[in-house]
């Protein structure tokens, strides 16, 4: 449904989007994922041809964004940043106003804008002044515009900023119930968001892509490098040593505890249980053991890590 | 010609229910009424004290009191329509850019002509209902007078304001697409107006740079709609002018997805 193949924006100097290229299939809910500032935006707005690229293609259900730039956008509902409404208009006048440059016919308007607002849980608040409306609702009315004409994708620049947490629960469940009839890009620096809502997470840092899997796997992915956490009375040097030793730790690092025990986080090889080696081995020793714990690592370490650079990763998560 | 139509009816949406277009009208009115009852008023005392003086004197001086009343008011009207229309152009794109809503029209299914032509057409028709109620200022005045001045001077008068304002509208739409804030545009669009109204400066200089910028004043062709003139130069000068600033509105506002940085 969308291919991307290099794509590169550049604003004199600067490169806010470096050859990215991903694909997403028809009825999959991709996420984008990154800092702000890593491009994220810029890539929307190139893909719904609201700006051009510097370089590379983006094709949406067959059609060159910039080529065929009013087909695609026939073709695409987009929630930009800020929700793009006018305070003026009632929602419906507005809902109206956006189905007609849409080029939705008269006879299914009024159809397909009770949709969207019954979709977006508006549909008492029609009537009201956009202006009259809390943040949360007005960000409503933006996924309303982005749904009116009932596109083939739809895409969301962080559609879940700014609601109270009952909201983005809504919200979620809203985007997972139209995936399958539409294709949904999604972007967020939100990491439950994506583990929550999206088949695939594209991972994007400074403009250039870090990975691109399902939250799934990435989750596994560095699972498999499990940590383990333990906390013992012991001499450091020694203890550093002791733990060095067993087979299938591979890092080790040990600090000094508030309460005057170590703690210390030793890496395991990918795919080894050293849990039980490190308990033996601390007791072999005759040190007292506090704790031991796996540490599974959760979508923000494995995001840190593949955006942030091993010193300030280290930094980052202890 | 439908997404033409969408962004106007959503621009006439704007002027009416917001508080801008009752603000303008009643202000417009307001002034205009209160100096053609000034002008009405002090060229029928002038006529009336000519006659007396001509009946002193034996020499009969008559002065046509609907024309002169005409020539007044349509100056008037042109001086009003210098004021008020950069405050009607200044937001026309710039709140739009503030807003984020620009980001909503260029990624719709229409084209940067669609977007202009309806924003232009919608300033165009707030100026002309604005002006509407005037007419039965001149009308009653119409009426009233004999013998009856001929129509032609009226029809042309409105001509030549509405294609005034036409071509101000186009200038000001233009500006108001360079830049995201409205009080800038709104500067920018008197200083603008001022420029191409006293290009005529050199009315009575000879060579052909004088006569040159003489014809590229606003207000040098629209006099002679005033006199009940309608000169096919006058329509050329209008016609190009608010077709060339259109077009240079359609670029500035596709050079906009060039243009953000």
């Amino acid at each position: 449904m969308i291919e991307v193949q290099d794509l590169t924006k550049a604003y004199g100097s600067v490169t806010a989007v470096d050859h990215v290229s991903f694909s997403v299939k028809k009825g999959e809910i991709l996420g984008f994922l990154g800092p702000n500032g890593a491009g994220k935006t810029t890539t929307m707005r190139i893909l719904t041809g609201f700006m051009p690229a510097t370089s590379g293609t983006a094709k949406i259900g067959g059609f060159d964004v910039f080529n065929d730039s009013l087909e695609v956008r026939r073709h695409i509902g987009y929630l930009p940043e800020a929700p793009p409404v006018y305070p003026d208009m009632s929602v419906e006048t507005y809902l109206d106003f956006v189905a007609r440059i849409k080029n939705v016919p008269a006879e299914k308007r009024p159809g397909l804008i009770a949709d969207a607002l019954q979709k977006t849980g508006l549909s008492d608040k029609r009537h009201e002044l956009i202006k009259r409306l809390s943040r949360g609702y007005k960000q409503r009315v933006g996924i309303a515009q982005a749904l009116v004409h009932d596109p083939d994708v739809i895409i969301l620049d962080e559609p879940t900023v700014g609601l109270d947490p009952k909201q983005i629960i809504e919200v979620r469940h809203l985007i997972k119930s139209l995936a399958g009839t539409h294709t949904i890009i999604l972007s967020t620096h939100i990491l439950p968001e994506v583990s929550m809502t999206c088949d695939r997470v594209v991972i994007i840092n400074k403009g250039k892509i870090a990975a691109v899997d399902t939250p799934q796997n990435l989750t596994n992915q560095l699972k498999a490098g499990q940590r383990v956490r333990l906390e013992v009375s012991a001499p450091e040097a020694s203890l550093r040593e002791a733990l060095g030793q067993v087979a299938g730790a591979r890092r080790v690092q040990v600090e000094s505890h508030s309460d005057g025990h170590l703690s210390a986080n030793v890496e395991a090889e990918p795919g080894k249980d050293i849990r039980s080696a490190l308990a033996a081995k601390v007791i072999e020793k005759g040190w007292p053991l506090f704790e031991l714990r796996g540490v599974t690592l959760s979508l923000e370490d494995i995001f840190l890590q593949l955006t942030t650079d091993d010193s300030s990763h280290a930094q980052a998560t202890n | 010609m439908k997404n033409v139509w969408a962004i106007y009816r959503k621009e006439m949406g704007h002027y009416f229910v917001s508080p801008i277009a009752y603000v303008f009208i009643g202000l417009f009115l307001i002034l205009s009424a209160f100096f053609f009852n000034f002008f009405l008023t002090a060229v029928i005392q002038q006529s009336l004290s000519a006659e007396m003086e001509g009946m002193r004197f034996g020499m009969s001086q008559n002065i046509d009191v609907p024309s002169e009343v005409m020539r007044a008011f349509f100056g008037l009207l042109s001086t009003l329509v210098l004021f008020i229309t950069p405050i009607l152009t200044m937001g026309v794109y710039a709140e739009e850019r503030k807003r984020g809503t620009m980001e909503l029209l260029m990624t719709s299914p229409i084209t940067e002509t669609d977007i202009v032509l309806g924003k232009f057409f919608a300033s165009f028709s707030l100026f002309a209902l604005m002006l509407l109620p005037t007419l039965s200022y001149l009308i009653f005045m119409y009426l009233r007078s004999d013998p009856m001045p001929p129509w032609r001077v009226l029809f042309a008068g409105y001509a030549g304001i509405l294609l005034l304002g036409a071509s101000l509208t186009a200038l000001g739409t233009f500006i108001s697409s360079l830049t995201e804030n409205q009080i800038i545009a709104a500067v920018l669009t008197f200083a603008a107006f001022l420029l191409v109204w006293v290009l005529d400066i050199g009315r009575n200089a000879s060579g052909a740079v004088a006569s040159v910028l003489t014809y590229l004043s606003v207000i040098r062709h629209y006099e002679d709609f005033t006199r009940g003139i309608i000169d096919t130069s006058g329509l050329v000068y209008y016609f190009s002018f608010i077709f060339l600033f259109v077009f240079l509105t359609i670029r500035s506002v596709d050079s906009m997805r060039w243009r953000r940085a």
